[in-house]
């Protein structure tokens, strides 16, 4: 029996926390798509052609358009978070592949950096939840621990890369080993330990949660659709029953 | 029974955000409907001893009907994106108010009967228990919205809390709290056919009147055809442009138009209606069955083309939901729509806005027009909400933004638009929009309508505009009444046909 209780333990916690994620979004997701939307309702102005949506729903997820629009204090602070959270898991790939990829090299110096981008953006955004009387009103507790746990993410992340280094070859075969079915051990760095049982909590909770809004996005039909009423008759199958009384 | 008085807002140099007041708006109750309407739509008229699961049932009858729904729900981040940009808010300070919060009152709901988290760690998420007291909080504050789309404008996941308020007026129905204003609309257009409830006689007696009217205002007999088979087009238009000031105006603009264009046209009792209140409360089959008198209709007249007068939310009915609710328009290949469709010109869209027509005609030169006939007008333009955010005009996105203005601009010669945060699709909404243009909620409608007052006042001051022209019944309604608490001229507030009515040359 040569693994600890804590790498049995760890082991443990990440499998179940992907099987709540994947199964869970997997869920949302099939959900969302088989609820049907019967009338067209595309906030106008709005693209009347296919391709005209995706390139409106790229704008919202990679420049977050509306937001800008809206506030630019939101903007600015959940744009950084969110530019620098996909810079700084798009290094974390390095873990899980071996070779590791070529752009995922080339990402490594942006993804470092990247994370402070990350946490700043973050604590402006929990910054407002306290100082802005409209947002405090309707911030739950939830929307506080939130933020917290992924500045704790964060932070403790930030301690390995730049403070106090963890033993990443050992995380790397430990992850490897997880995704292989040869289970190795886990580093026992404490703040290693924490950061990891954070992301597990992260994932399990990610399905249930208003992460939602990450898979939620593609499905918003103000977004989503084509402005194209007169051209092309839109029916939903329930709908379409009525047709058939008349 | 007179409502409690209240203190009109002061009109400032710019529209501010206030600071919240908690429920300085939680009075505002609009008048319940009577057991006879709501027994005619086939609604409760009290709360049963079942009301809980009854409402609930209904929330997820509707979470799996809508997509719409289900996303909102799941989607919201409390980013606060939103919060400053409901006209309400802005102008009342009451928190439940903010697009974000009116959406929790029922996201609380949601997150406490159909999500996990609310199910298990309900005050860690924000989740509440469907009581009374969150009922009535839904009457007040879903009576409260217009449903103009502004915040989803502005929701990085573009939210439309108006998706919601229909959903809880339509869960409200359903245990037995319905609006008697919308309520009884509904009974009077399903049981006359239009929502003044204006008979067939009475209406065809008022078109006369009105033919006399302009034949001895203009010398030339134009005439308003009422059921005429065989016409090219039919009209449908909301039934206040029938009678109402300064409504009536755009109507004799919309059939001088056709004289001077030579369209043969009519209007139709059966269809005496552009307005679909089906759309404010939520219910598909009442909107539907609204819809569909217009498609009787043209069936029955044998009309080529459809067109929309001066109305907004009847527009949005009529752009994005008639053909799906009555197969108006293309691309349908089943035996309902093609039955309608193949009657149809395919040379024009269907249905058509009055203003896409009429600036046609004026650009063709099919139709002659005079601005200097209105120079005595500065005008401005008010985007309505409906039409801003939720149609189109023309074969462009933004259409429904610069045709009316290029109509507008053609048939006068002052012309300024307000600030561009108060246009377009950041358009205020009037205030009495999504059925609440009823006396019993005059203190919403007046606070509501400060941003635009606001915006109205600044290009009054910079540009001396004596007009605001607009497209929407509701609006020139809501604005003849509230402008002049705030000071303004009734006078000011007109129809965009009323101002070609005035310019279009008759010879």
């Amino acid at each position: 029996m040569g693994l600890s209780t804590v790498t049995m333990i760890y082991a443990g916690m990440f499998y179940i926390a992907t099987l709540l994620l994947v199964v869970g979004l997997v869920y949302k997701i099939f959900d969302y798509s088989r609820t049907p939307a019967p009338l067209k309702i595309p906030t106008t102005p709005a693209p009347v052609t296919q391709k005209g949506v995706v390139y409106r729903m790229a704008k919202e997820v990679v420049l977050f358009e509306s937001l800008f629009k809206s506030n630019k204090w939101i903007w600015i602070f959940g744009w950084l978070f969110h530019m620098g959270l996909f810079l700084v898991l798009a290094r974390h790939l390095r873990y899980f592949t071996e070779p590791v990829w070529f752009w995922v090299g080339i990402v490594q110096p942006f993804g470092k950096y990247a994370s402070i981008m990350m946490v700043i953006g973050l604590a402006g955004l929990l910054a407002r939840r306290f100082l802005v009387d409209r947002v405090r009103y309707i911030s739950t507790p939830s929307d506080y621990l939130m933020l917290v746990l992924l500045i704790g993410i964060g932070l403790s992340g930030m301690m390995m890369t730049f403070v106090v280094h963890t033993d990443i070859v050992a995380l790397k075969a430990f992850f490897l080993g997880l995704m292989y079915l040869d289970l190795q051990p886990v580093p026992q760095d404490p703040i290693l330990l924490v950061h990891l049982a954070m992301v597990a909590l992260l994932m399990a909770i990610f399905p249930i949660s208003k992460l939602l809004h990450a898979p939620g996005v593609f499905f918003s039909p103000t977004r989503n659709q084509v402005d194209n009423p007169r051209e092309h008759r839109h029916v939903a199958a329930w709908a379409a029953r009525l047709d058939q009384k008349n | 029974m007179a409502a409690a008085e209240f203190d009109i807002p002061v009109i400032k140099d710019d529209i501010e955000v206030p600071k919240l007041q908690e429920g300085v708006m939680a009075h505002a109750k609009t008048f319940p409907a009577a057991k006879p309407v709501q027994d005619s739509m086939g609604y409760p008229h009290e709360l049963g001893e079942d009301w809980k699961e009854r409402a609930l049932d209904k929330m997820g009858d509707l979470l799996g009907k809508y997509r719409s729904l289900k996303v909102f729900m799941d989607a919201c981040v409390h980013c606060g994106a939103c919060t400053d940009k409901c006209h309400y808010y802005l102008g009342t300070s009451d928190p439940k108010n903010m697009p974000v919060a009116r959406q929790d009152l029922m996201r609380q709901v949601y997150r406490r009967y159909f999500t996990t988290a609310g199910k298990l760690f309900p005050k860690l998420v924000g989740a509440k228990d469907l009581t009374k007291e969150i009922l009535d909080d839904w009457y007040s504050y879903y009576y409260q919205c217009s449903e103009c789309r502004r915040c989803s404008v502005f929701c990085p996941y573009g939210i439309d809390t108006a998706e919601i308020t229909m959903a809880g007026r339509e869960i409200l129905n359903h245990v037995g709290m319905g609006q008697k204003y919308s309520n009884e609309i509904l009974s009077k257009v399903h049981r006359i056919g239009n929502n003044l409830g204006l008979p067939g006689p009475a209406l065809a007696d008022t078109l006369e009147g009105l033919e006399e009217d302009i034949e001895a205002d203009t010398g030339v007999a134009v005439k308003m055809p009422l059921d005429m088979k065989g016409a090219e087009v039919l009209l449908v238009t909301p039934s206040a442009d029938f009678f109402s000031e300064p409504h009536v105006e755009s109507l004799i603009g919309y059939a001088k138009v056709f004289h001077a264009a030579g369209i043969s046209w009519t209007l139709s009792t059966h269809a005496s209606e552009a307005g679909n209140f089906g759309l404010f409360n939520g219910n598909y089959e009442s909107m539907r069955k609204v819809a569909m008198r217009i498609r009787d209709a043209a069936l029955e007249l044998g009309v080529k083309r459809i067109v929309v007068g001066e109305c907004g939310h009847a527009w949005r009915v009529a752009y994005s939901f008639w053909n799906t609710l009555t197969g108006i328009g293309y691309g349908g290949n089943d035996p309902f729509s093609i039955e309608l469709q193949k009657q149809l010109d395919p040379a024009y869209p269907q249905p058509q806005h009055i203003c896409e027509l009429t600036n046609d005609l004026v650009k063709s030169g099919r139709i002659k027009v005079d601005p200097s006939l209105n120079d005595d007008l500065v005008v401005t333009y008010h985007d309505s909400c409906n039409v801003a955010r939720a149609s189109r005009m023309g074969t462009e996105p933004g259409g429904q933004f610069t045709i009316p203005r290029e109509l507008i601009k053609s048939v006068v010669n002052n012309f300024h638009d307000m600030a561009d945060e108060t246009i377009g699709e950041s358009t205020f909404c009037c205030g009495g929009g999504g059925g609440l243009l009823t006396d019993d909620l005059m203190e919403v409608r007046v606070k509501g309508a400060l941003p635009r007052a606001t915006a109205l006042n600044n290009v009054i001051k910079e540009h001396q505009v004596n007009f605001m022209a607009m497209i929407c019944a509701i609006c020139k309604a809501q604005f003849t009444k509230v402008l002049p608490k705030y000071g303004f001229d009734m006078s000011m507030v007109g129809g965009v046909h009323q101002l070609v009515s005035k310019a279009i040359k008759l010879d």
